[in-house]
């Protein structure tokens, strides 16, 4: 099966957006070639800048850019650009509603052997506690390259998470990606596994360590969340698991929480993610086999939960 | 110690770096390699770190604020036989305390966890203030790429430096003109650096980073240097001693192959 990271998507679906549209500027800090933001300058170098190792700087020139009427993507690693460039990105970007589509690459812990001080896994929640930001985390290259198109005409700041290691293609075929809208990949009873980016891959494999059919769902976007489905999955199931490459703090697992209480769903939750700890230097899969993203550690945690 | 017994130091620290970065299949040989020859000036002569206090906080400091030339760190570590040279390849790999990026809280000797540029040089900033509180004469150092003097950070921290006249502080920066995108002064200028780094009230040395003499006098001066903070603006060759690295962007974060590792490490030997 093709293999491949969604940061390609980006740089192929910015290639066709600057095409189409003269309104679209492109920014990166010091790593175009890694987000693959660097494919825009083969359409047009005047409406790529590379604005330096200065994440902070480079949000707050791209709020300039769309304050002027600009579509504005602004691109770096997960990190830095949510970590480094948080305030920038919330009171220059968020407050305003401003067209600025930061697309972040490099995101969670197969980021691998740069280790715990590159491995994003708190990008969601910085994000998605900023009123007015749109979240995305594409899980494959189709999925991926629709969702950057998509956001690119959604009114107002947009976040993607983006990977870095190439990620097996889940999506069907005619795939049409719909945002805001969670995607039912496999129909199962009993136990639903709602994962989002990197961890669709993992959930649907851990199915096959599994002696039951469980209901497989892919949450592209995590804000705005999928109430209705989340409400009807916890209704339809007695486990809901949520899997992500993130902190089990304030990403997937806690939106997917809030709404269940605040619905009163009677169905357990239990959170695959991050546990609460910093990565460490590694290859992607044998860091998704320490830190329990792999699909044995998901087919434990159901067993355990059910 | 004689210029020869440094070179010597140097050239084996950079034969660490490059088995550092083949046997982990990734990391930053180019930034390290032209690193190598201060960061040997720093742990052979400059700094009073020893097998005695490398796990104590009373004694001179080092802050590698470009945190991906761990490899130069970790192997000069090795060469003061405070790792095993063996250790040196498990590099990156999972489990191991040789992390991509320094962490301090896994291998004694690190003095401050860096990765994420622009940090490190506060960091420096806050350990000389506390030497100051403390009233010691420890000296701070740390090391800045020329591509990470465009965080604004950067700056905060040199304005900062200067205004709290920290004599004890000597912040080196790697001039090798090149980042991960191109060179410095293409992708996003940093120049003039000297004039910006004296109209911040610092006091600025410029020097050939590779050599000893005036890496020495440098650091001479800047310890004589009373009142203000001292930059070392040391002009470097990214990659330097391994010819088909030199002065290649393309080398900043990239692994040799086997053959690669083979050729560059029978140069070095030849040296
Ligand atoms: C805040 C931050 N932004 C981006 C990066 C990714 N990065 C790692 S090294 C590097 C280039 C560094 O260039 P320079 O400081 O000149 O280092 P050198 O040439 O000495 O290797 C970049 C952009 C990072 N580590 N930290
Ligand atoms: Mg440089």
């Amino acid at each position: 099966m093709a293999s491949i990271a969604t940061r390609i998507a980006y740089g192929d679906a910015l290639k066709e957006l600057l095409q189409e549209d003269e309104n679209i500027v492109v920014l990166d800090a010091d790593l175009a070639g890694s987000t693959k933001s660097a494919e825009a300058k083969k359409v047009d170098p005047a409406r790529h800048f590379d604005m330096g190792i200065a994440e902070g700087n480079m949000m707050s020139v791209a709020a300039g850019l769309a304050a002027s009427g600009k579509i504005a993507f602004a691109s770096t690693f997960a990190m830095f650009a949510t970590g480094r460039g948080f305030e920038q990105i919330r009171n220059s970007i968020g407050y305003p509603h401003l067209n600025v589509k930061v697309c972040a690459s490099h995101a969670g812990i197969s980021v691998g052997e740069d280790g715990a001080s590159h491995q994003c896994i708190e990008d969601i929640n910085l994000m998605r506690g900023i009123p007015g930001m749109t979240v995305v985390v594409p899980c494959d290259y189709n999925e991926a390259k629709q969702a950057v198109r998509a956001i690119a005409y959604h009114e107002g700041p947009c976040y993607v998470r983006l990977g870095r290691s190439g990620v097996e293609e889940v999506t069907p075929e005619g795939y049409q990606f719909e945002l805001g809208k969670g995607v039912v990949l496999k129909e199962g009873t009993k136990v639903a596994l709602v994962a989002t980016g990197s961890m669709v891959q993992e959930s649907l494999k851990a199915c096959e360590l599994l002696d039951f059919e469980p209901t497989v769902v892919n949450i592209h976007t995590i804000k705005p969340i999928d109430r209705e489905l989340i409400v009807e999955l916890a209704n339809s199931h007695d486990l809901i698991v949520t899997c992500e490459e993130h902190s089990i703090i304030g990403g997937l697992g806690s939106a997917v929480a809030e709404v269940m209480a605040e619905a009163g769903c009677p169905c357990k939750l239990a959170r695959v993610g991050v546990q609460d700890v910093f990565g460490e230097s590694g290859k992607p899969k044998e860091l998704f086999e320490t830190y329990g993203l792999d699909p044995q550690s998901i087919a434990n945690v159901v067993k355990n939960n059910l | 110690m004689k210029n020869i017994e440094l070179e010597k130091h140097a050239n084996s620290i950079r034969k660490s770096i490059v088995t550092e970065v083949f046997y982990a299949q990734s990391g930053h040989p180019g930034g390290s390699l032209g690193a190598a020859d201060i960061i040997t000036s720093l742990y052979f002569e400059e700094l009073d770190i020893n097998d005695e206090n490398l796990d104590s906080v009373d004694r001179d400091r080092f802050v590698l604020s470009k945190g991906h030339a761990s490899p130069a760190l970790y192997a000069a570590f090795a060469e003061k036989g405070w790792i095993e040279k063996e250790e040196l390849k498990t590099f990156r790999h999972l489990g191991s305390r040789l992390q991509g990026h320094p962490s301090m809280r896994l291998l004694p000797g690190v003095d401050m966890s860096t990765g994420s540029l622009g940090q490190g040089i506060s960091c420096a900033v806050g350990m000389a203030l506390a030497n100051k509180l403390d009233k010691n004469d420890h000296r701070i150092y740390t090391l800045c790429g020329d591509g990470e003097c465009q965080e604004g950070q950067v700056w905060e921290a040199i304005m900062a430096a200067a205004h709290h006249k920290l004599d004890n502080l000597c912040i080196i920066i790697d001039n090798n003109n090149l980042q991960i995108d191109g060179k410095v002064e293409d992708v996003m200028s940093i120049y003039p650096l000297d004039e910006k780094m004296k109209a911040f009230n610092c006091h600025v040395i410029e020097i050939d980073g590779h050599d000893f003499d005036q890496i020495r006098a440098a650091f001479k001066e800047a310890r004589e240097t009373k009142g203000q903070p001292t930059v070392i603006i040391a002009k470097t060759v990214k990659g330097k001693g391994v010819s088909f690295m030199e002065n290649q962007a393309g080398w900043h974060g990239v692994a040799p192959n086997e053959e690669q590792y083979h050729a560059a490490i029978k140069e070095l030997e030849a040296c």
